[in-house]
């Protein structure tokens, strides 16, 4: 990769942060926290494919790093489903 | 050159330089795992008492997070810099980059250390002296916020060890080009605790910030 695809990855990354850090101030109550966490996602995106160099990777390779997160959705499906439910039914 | 770095049971060097690539995104899939638990935890407190954490997380020190968060972004720059002039064989570049990247992630346990003074200072230590003695969950946050954040600290102290090392190798022209795999690993090492802090960031220093 040439060297100004990581600048640019990294500019994006700064975005995320400041991004992330204004909407902090922005007042939106409830609505930050998954917004918080939609950035945080795509920054980690980014550094994976680019940082970590997923994008000239081997599919295996992609595979392999998909399936760490995979499993961590796992925890965190099976494990919100139960707490976020839990006032459902009084 | 490359035969004397080629393993016995491997046919190629691209087959062993993808077998190592694929180890540690094995062993950084555990990682994840590892920390995942400690997210989750964070997550169902957060959810069963969130006035307790909402009054600890405005308690944080933004200014240190904030700081450390550019800090560890430009150092995951400047650590793909270096694993780049590294696959160029590119000695001299891939030192330079990979001493600064080094220097960023001294300068963000720096400010961490700060950070922990002011924090130890402020009595955000969970124990009998904690600041908040009316929101006992908030010694819970406390809790997590100090495991997670050193964890953390513990894996970029690991990574500059290994920095060290690569460092060491590269600056003499080894560990680049063909046997450049190490470099390379470290690299997706030193990206894993960039990721980390990504998430850790909104969670301990903005997320309760406003509410």
């Amino acid at each position: 990769m040439k060297a100004l695809t990581y600048v640019g990855a990294w500019g994006a990354l700064m975005a995320g942060f400041f991004l992330t850090l204004g909407l902090a101030h922005a007042r939106l109550g409830a609505f930050y926290l998954p917004v918080a966490m939609v950035i945080a996602a795509a920054q980690m995106m980014v550094v994976m494919w680019y940082f970590m160099h997923l994008r000239v990777s081997s599919r295996l390779t992609w595979l392999f790093a998909a399936g760490g997160i995979y499993w961590l959705g796992i925890l965190f499906v099976l494990g919100l489903a139960d707490y976020l439910s839990r006032g459902w039914l009084k | 050159m490359s035969e004397g770095i080629l393993k016995e049971q491997f046919d190629s060097l691209e087959q062993q330089h993808d077998a190592s690539r694929l180890g540690l995104w094995l062993f950084l899939a555990t990682e994840f795992l590892f920390f995942g638990g400690l997210f989750m935890g964070f997550a169902v407190y957060h959810l069963v008492y969130p006035l307790g954490f909402a009054a600890a997380g405005k308690l944080t020190n933004l200014w240190c997070g904030s700081i450390n968060a550019a800090l560890l972004l430009t150092s995951g720059l400047t650590m793909a810099l270096g694993v780049n002039a590294a696959q160029r064989s590119r000695a001299p570049a891939a030192s330079r980059w990979v001493a600064l990247t080094m220097l960023l992630g001294a300068a963000f346990l720096a400010v961490k250390g700060v950070e922990y003074a002011d924090d130890i200072h402020k009595h955000l230590v969970p124990g009998a002296h904690f600041a908040l003695a009316n929101q006992p969950p908030a010694q819970i946050y406390f809790w997590l916020y100090w495991t997670m954040t050193g964890l953390h600290a513990v894996h970029l102290l690991i990574g500059l060890g290994l920095l060290a090392a690569v460092w060491l190798k590269v600056r003499r022209g080894r560990w680049i080009g063909a046997e450049g795999a190490a470099t390379e690993l470290t690299g997706l090492y030193w990206g894993f605790v960039d990721v980390i802090w990504i998430f850790l960031y909104p969670l301990l220093y903005l997320i309760d910030r406003h509410t």
